[in-house]
Parts: structure tokens; sequence; C-alpha cells
């Protein structure tokens, strides 16, 4: 396609640029020996406030952001705009429950949430079945990661599978080298990429549209014209309830995936999280205005690439907005923001999986006296082949909104949330009683999945995250995200089962934790100096 | 442990100031307040601009609970 060839090469170029910078960030803050999964995994564990904004920032806002959020808010409307509460309402609730998670971590030198429930819960299995929960609910939220850079390649013409697998070769190579900090070094990239396109984009498009009044009065006339009763301007009675569900459910979720936790842990002190969780919000006013990115689309006219299927493909399409009223060269620097800002979370997700499954299944059940470099060297591999896994993902699978890659992630993450984020607050749980839960949890969450269709393609399973109440036997269109109710059943086990099995006298198992722990803070006796690097 | 005091309370996360930690994780969870077209702001429905308003309540919050337990 000659018609692309600028943004062809612009694209190219600062790809490249960057990769390369995550070549050279293996000796930025060199440690002396990269050899060990403190060093490798988590950059030293002590990176200050901006660092650490970059960071967590770097990977909260990702492909899900840029091309699954505005592709929903394009297709049904106000329902998906609710990534903007969701982001709202998660920093003051994560805001006491990461300190916590922060002290508790630095003093036994936990590295995962398993780490963590197996201290606290005395239970190896219990760790077990949160490592893979964990591992598992991964992999689609790298996929979608996936998706993204997809969609940039298909909208520049490129076809078929091949460059997304490119991509993701250079990917793997730098973070194999580099660890985690490759993608902070390269965060700072590319958020400020994000934001030069992000500000061009909210603020040269409406001009260009005859300002934001028409441009949500387009979009009203696509929802009033529109014989689906899920879609709209503003939320109606079926979809309320999942719009609520959805937004506090995902902020539960997010910090229960291991790759959030990773760029936390890594802060210097308790302070640093919680200045960040004050400035993060910053970037949720860019998410709200990129959601409403998929209005300005609907307002220009913005016809999707039609994909391989013969359907069109509704993620491709900010990329083709962006083609539509940019100059070739900046839709180029727009396309390279958009697939640097996939690839960076991509990689700290494959890392955060991969540190999971070295400490809480290598060395729990492989080889028990790994030594550091061993961990280093399973932990660099496991990441390969977390985002193999998650290349099959996308070849396989086929949703009507990526988006709900996420959320189905989202449905199995949310299961260790009693083990994991109760467990900072209380140890009345019984851990077989957290097991139970989560068995059962996760059964009806898979199985409300399993009921829900797609409407485009005929699928009858697997079609999306939003559940009907109809199928309880409720006479209503209502629809709730399915991960909402499926954490319901496993809240609700998880007490009934304690109850049960304190009655019958099962033995529990003990807390390596106290309650001091929760509390402490850099300089404290108790907090592990990190003898890393470390000269800022 | 230079300070006396400070060493022989033991330490904790409470404070009165968490409460207005609610009020973010509440307000945006309530649609009745916000879903409706009009009226409108800068072209923006009321839908958009008042989710977008409640950013600034979230990072006021956050930020005055963060000054005031640190």
């Amino acid at each position: 396609m000659s018609g692309h060839t600028t943004e062809l090469v612009v694209f190219s170029v600062l790809f490249l640029l960057v990769s390369g910078m995550g070549f050279v960030a293996a000796r930025w803050r060199r440690p002396d020996n990269i050899e060990s999964l403190n060093e490798w995994g988590l950059g030293g564990r002590n990176f200050g406030s901006w660092i650490t904004w970059f960071l967590v920032g770097g990977d909260l806002y990702t492909a899900y952001t840029f091309v699954a959020v505005p592709a929903l808010v394009f297709g049904a409307g106000a329902l998906g705009f609710y990534a903007l509460p969701y982001t709202v309402v998660i920093y003051p609730m994560v805001f006491l429950v990461l300190t916590r998670m922060w002290s508790v971590s630095h003093v036994h030198g936990f590295v995962t949430p398993a780490d963590f429930v197996r201290a606290r819960f005395g239970s190896p299995t219990l760790a077990l079945v949160v490592a893979i929960t964990g591992l598992v609910a991964t992999m689609p939220y790298i996929a979608l990661q996936l998706v993204g850079i997809e969609a940039v390649l298909k909208t520049m013409g490129i076809t078929g599978h091949l460059p997304i697998i490119i991509a993701f070769a250079i990917l793997a190579a730098y973070t194999y080298q580099s660890g985690l900090r490759a993608p902070a070094l390269i965060a700072f990239v590319k958020d400020t990429l994000i934001y030069i396109v992000i500000l061009a984009a909210v603020i040269y498009i409406p001009t260009q549209l005859g300002g934001w009044e028409s441009i949500f009065d387009a979009a009203k006339a696509k929802f009033d014209a529109s014989p689906s009763q899920s879609d709209g301007l503003t939320l109606n009675a079926s979809n309320q309830l999942q719009y609520i569900t959805l937004a506090f459910g995902s902020a539960l979720a997010l910090f229960l995936y291991p790759h959030s936790l990773t760029g936390v842990l890594a802060s210097r002190n308790r302070n640093v999280i919680k200045r960040n969780m004050s400035a993060l919000p910053a970037y949720s006013f860019l998410l709200g205005l990129i959601a409403l990115l998929g209005f300005m689309a609907i307002a220009a006219g913005t016809k999707p690439v039609v994909g391989a299927n013969g359907r069109p493909d509704g993620n491709t399409i900010v990329p083709v907005l962006f083609d539509q009223m940019f100059p070739d060269w900046f839709a180029g620097v727009a396309y390279a923001a958009i697939a640097i800002g996939a690839l960076v979370p991509a990689a700290i997700m494959s890392i955060a999986a991969a540190n999971l499954f070295t400490r809480n299944i290598y060395r729990e059940y492989l080889n028990k006296d790994a030594t550091d470099a061993q961990e280093a060297k399973v932990s660099k591999i496991t990441s390969l082949v977390v985002k193999v896994g998650a290349v099959l993902c996308i070849l396989i699978l086929d949703p009507q909104f990526s988006i709900d890659l996420q959320l189905i992630g989202g449905v199995i993450i949310l299961q260790t949330l009693p083990s994991v984020a109760l467990g900072l607050y209380t140890r009345w749980f019984h851990r077989s009683g957290l097991i139970t839960g989560w068995a059962l949890g996760l059964g009806a969450g898979l199985w409300m999945l399993y009921l829900i269709p797609n409407p485009v393609s005929g699928k009858a399973h697997f079609g999306g995250s939003a559940f009907g109440l109809s199928n309880l036997g409720f006479d209503t269109t209502m629809t709730i995200y399915a991960g909402f109710l499926a954490l319901a059943v496993n809240l609700v086990v998880a007490v009934l089962a304690t109850l049960a099995f304190r009655a019958m006298k099962v033995a529990d198992g003990g807390d390596a934790t106290s309650r001091g722990d929760y509390f402490a803070d850099e300089g404290d006796p108790k907090v592990k100096p990190m003898d890393l690097t470390g000269t800022h | 442990m230079t300070n006396p005091e400070s060493a022989q309370k033991p330490r904790s996360d409470r404070s009165p100031w968490n409460w207005l930690l609610f009020l973010p994780i509440v307000l945006p969870l309530l649609p009745f307040l916000f879903n409706s077209d009009e009226p409108r702001l800068f072209g923006f429905p009321l839908f958009y601009w008042l989710q977008l308003a409640f950013i600034i309540v979230g990072v006021s919050c956050t930020t005055l609970v963060y000054r005031m337990t640190r």
C-alpha cells in the first residue's frame, strides 16, 4: 500500500529507536549483578516517585485505553465510558491497601501476591492457586496489547499475523536482556509520545469536526437510529447495573494482577506510593478524552478496516481516524505511540507473570534449592513462554470487542481478592475456606462467561462479559459484569466454608506475619535494606 | 528513633482522614447523578463532563489524605 509509505517509515524508525533503548537499559543504573530475581524482576526495588509514576502509569494506560475503550465507545456509546469512573474509583480504593502490601512485602521479601498468601495463610496450596490464577488471567490481557499493535499494522495495510509476531520477538528479546529496566526506561518515551499524540488529537480533531457539540450530536444521531437496546449517548435501564459493576469490578481487579504490583513494590517507600495514588489520576483525564475518540470517529464517518473474516474490525477505529485526520508523518508518530504503548505493559505483564511462576511454582515444587541465578534464568524463559501463550490467544480467539479479553481476565483474577486484598486486613478466613471460595467463584465465573453469546459473530459462548440476569430466571433485560457476580459467590462461599471448617476443627495454617509488618516503612530495622545500586 | 513518644506508640495506618477516601469511590458509582444529556457544558453532555469532574474530587481527596497522614 503506497498510500501508507510515510506512516510506515516514521512508525518503523520510532519503533526501532525505542527497541534499541530497551537494550541500553540493561546498563542504566547498572547493578553489580543482574542475575538475581530482585534485580531482573524488580529493578532493584528502589525507584522514586517519578519513575514509579511512569512505571505504574505505563502499565495502566495501554492498548486497552487507546484501542479497546474507544472501540467500545464507538460501538456502544455511554457504556464504554465506564473506563473513566473505573480509574476514578481505583486510587482512593487501593490507597491504603497497597501501602500495607508494600510494607509487608518489604519486611518479608515478597515479590508476588502468592508469596504473601503463602506466608499469611501458611498454605502452599493456596499460594499455588493464586499463582496459577495470576498467570492465566495475565495471558488474555497481554493478548489485548497484541490486538492493539495488530490494529495499527492493519490500518497501515499490513495484514496477516506475521508483523505482530515480529514485533513480539523484538519485545521478547529486550525484556529477556534487561528485565524491568527495559520497560521502565521506555515508559518515559512512551508517555511523552502519547501525551503529544493525545493533546494533538483532542485539540485538533474536534476543530475539524465542528466542535464537541456536533461530535456528541453525531453520536446521539447514530445511537438514536440504531435498533440495538444496549447503546446510547447515556445509559438505559438495562445497562446501568453493568456500568457500575464494570467500573467497580475492574477497579477491584486491577491491583490483583501481578504486573500492577510489580510497579508498586519497586517504589522506595510508603509515601512514594501514596503520592502516586494522588498523582496518577492525572492520566484519567486523558483517558476520558481518549475514550471520546470513539465519538469523534462517528462524527468523522470513520469506517473500520474490514478484517480477514469479512467483518469490520472495530479495533482499527482510532488508527483509521488518525489516518483520516492527521498528515501522514504525524499519523506515523501516533501509530508508534500506540504500538509502544502496548509493548511496555506487555513487557511488564510478562515479567510479573514470570516472577510468579518462578517463585511460587518452580521454587516451591520443582527446585527447592534454586540459586539466584537459576531463578533469574527460569523467570526469563517463562516470560518468553507467557508471550508465546498470548500470541496463541490472538491466533485462536476472536472477540467482538477486544476489551472483553481484559474483562474475561478480570473475572479470573478477581477470584484471588479474598486471599490477597482481604488477607491484608484480616486473618479470619480459613485457608481451606479461601480455596473453596476460589474454586466455586471461578466455576461460577466460567459458567457465566460460557452462557454469554457474541451477537455479531453468531458464536453462542464466551462472547463477552455482560451476563444477562434473565439467565437466573429474572424477568429483565438487565445485565451485570460476570466478574462481580462471581466474586460475590466466592466471598459468600469463603465465609460459609470458613465457618464450616472451624466447626469441624480442620487444621488451619499458621501466620508468618505480625501486625507491625503491615505498617513498616523505609528506615525501619525490619525493612530489608536493598543492597543494590541506588545512587540517584 | 529519636522521638521517644513515637517509639512507644505502635504504628498504624488509622486516621479519621481516611474516611474522605470514600467520597470519590461512591460518587462515580451513582448513575442517577449524571445519567443525562442536559445540561451541557462546552458541548459535553452532563454524563461526560460531570464524570470528568469527579477526577478533580478524586485527586483532591487522595492528595488531602496523603498530606494529612504522611
